[in-house]
């Protein structure tokens, strides 16, 4: 799968999450810009979990600010299945 | 070069504080000035049923344990002044781990000051950077910092959900190093139980042993008082054990428990058992005899859940919505939203009635919750008040 697919795919998730209304897009700042708290984004990171069928465990997480760097992730963990 | 203020980054949350309090009192920061009863205080020169202190058997004034309370002062001191490892362990301390194994039916006991050390203790002495834990999401912040300590690599799994714990545990089939799964007796929040039958069925699918967390469910459910294995009748299953004092025992400290080999082997491991002082001698010696007296007065366990029945009833009567839907000693009826949580909050506190305010992010879902804990000592008049209460000022 492409980043770019990964980053929308992404974003759409995170939408629900998002009550800034802020444009999302690979340079979002999760934690920083998009005013969810901490347990908010380790429930989207479930939903991201879910989507991918690819593990993010919490110690991963607080390492992780963008969208861009999520889907790195998540893209790294596709490619090792 | 200007110095970075450290206390900066919580500017969000004293604004947030000063939004809450601006609405009326501090919720967050009720002062008993006295206690009358274990359900009755005054504060702010006014007598207020108490609806939300955990003090689930009522047994912080019970006469047996205040005078135990006295003798160990007037015997032991008033503090340990030391760590269990180094000069804090008294025979009380002793006393009390073996009269817990006893109690638990359990070979091995451990003390630790108090439950949130517990937790800390036993989740970072049991798992380590190589191993794995999982946790139920709506895992009490305590459960998250034990993990967190551990260094272990952790996987939280949907609320209640074996299926989901059973998808994750496979998604990480095959890898090295231990696996734990962390459950609760009853959640602090809602008041749900951890349905266990369902999650000690994938332990013999997947490899992984089994915690549960007891610190609401410790001397409140199962037909001996044990806890949620109790209940369900698999305390064999369950691997380790935690529980607080501070709840169904009246007092304050935390325990772990297991019929393990190299249980106490932990004894060495678990930082936050090592570089702390002991549980003072009161503290021990009234949970000591809270112990005796749960073990031999199961009708507090009865009368407790005529208690949660009459209450849950009464609020979901009146129409509210409550978290749960199994009667529980933790009932908590569900609000709007933040501002109007608030605001009935402070008019069933103006009535005379104290319940916990829970706003996220200290709620599972983002949930608005104006949380009731129960008391064996409730009488019923006080139940029937606190509904009436709520009739008046929480119903819309």
């Amino acid at each position: 799968m492409e980043n770019s697919k990964t980053v929308t795919e992404i974003c759409t998730l995170l939408l629900p999450f998002n009550a800034t209304g802020k444009k999302l897009s690979a340079q979002t700042d999760i934690p920083a810009e998009l005013n969810i708290d901490s347990v908010g984004i380790l429930d989207f990171i479930m939903e991201v979990e879910d989507h991918f069928d690819v593990e993010i465990p919490m110690n991963v997480v607080s390492d992780i600010r963008t969208i861009g760097e999520l889907a790195t992730y998540v893209q790294s963990q596709l490619e090792k299945v | 070069m200007s110095v970075v203020d450290l206390l900066d980054k919580h500017r969000g949350i004293a604004e947030r504080f000063e939004r809450i309090v601006a609405l009326g009192e501090n919720a967050l920061g009720v002062t008993n000035e006295r206690m009358i009863s274990p359900t009755r205080a005054i504060v702010g020169n006014r007598e207020i049923i108490l609806a939300g202190t955990n003090n689930y058997m009522g047994i912080t004034f019970d006469p047996r344990c205040i005078a135990a309370g006295q003798k160990a002062l007037a015997e032991f001191g008033t503090g340990t002044t030391g760590s269990r490892i180094a000069n804090g362990t008294f025979a009380l301390h002793t006393a009390l781990e073996n009269e817990l194994a006893k109690f638990l039916k359990l070979k091995h006991c451990i003390a630790f000051t108090t439950g949130y050390q517990a937790n800390l203790g036993m989740l970072s002495g049991l798992a380590g950077p190589q191993d794995t834990i999982y946790l139920d999401a709506d895992s009490h912040s305590s459960i998250y910092d034990g993990c967190t300590l551990s260094g272990a690599k952790l996987v939280r799994f949907r609320h209640n959900d074996a299926s989901d714990l059973d998808k994750r545990l496979a998604r990480s089939e095959g890898e090295t190093g231990g696996r734990l799964v962390v459950l609760e007796g009853i959640y602090s929040m809602i008041g749900d139980r951890a349905p266990l039958a369902d999650f000690v069925a994938l332990k013999k699918k997947h490899n992984f042993q089994l915690l549960v967390d007891d610190a609401h469910s410790f001397g409140v459910i199962g037909p001996d008082g044990r806890g949620l294995g109790n209940e369900a009748g698999l305390e064999d299953e369950v691997d380790f054990v935690i529980g607080t004092f501070s709840k169904s025992v009246g007092a304050i400290g935390g325990f772990g428990a297991s019929n393990h080999p190299l249980f106490n082997t932990l004894r060495y491991a678990m930082r936050p058992y090592m570089f702390t002082a002991s549980a003072s001698p009161a503290s021990v010696a009234t949970s000591l005899e809270a112990l005796r007296i749960l073990a031999a007065e199961p009708e507090r366990r009865q009368r407790l859940m005529e208690n949660s029945a009459r209450l849950f009833h009464g609020l979901r009567a009146l129409g509210l919505e409550t978290g749960s839907d199994v009667v529980s000693p933790v009932i908590a009826v569900k609000c709007a939203d933040e501002q109007s949580t608030i605001a009935k909050w402070n008019a069933l506190f103006a009535a005379g009635v104290y319940v916990n305010m829970a706003i996220p992010p200290g709620t599972p879902n983002r949930l608005c919750l104006l949380r009731c804990s129960v008391s064996a000592a409730h009488s019923f008049d006080e139940i029937d008040k606190i509904i009436a209460v709520f009739k008046a000022v929480v119903v819309d």
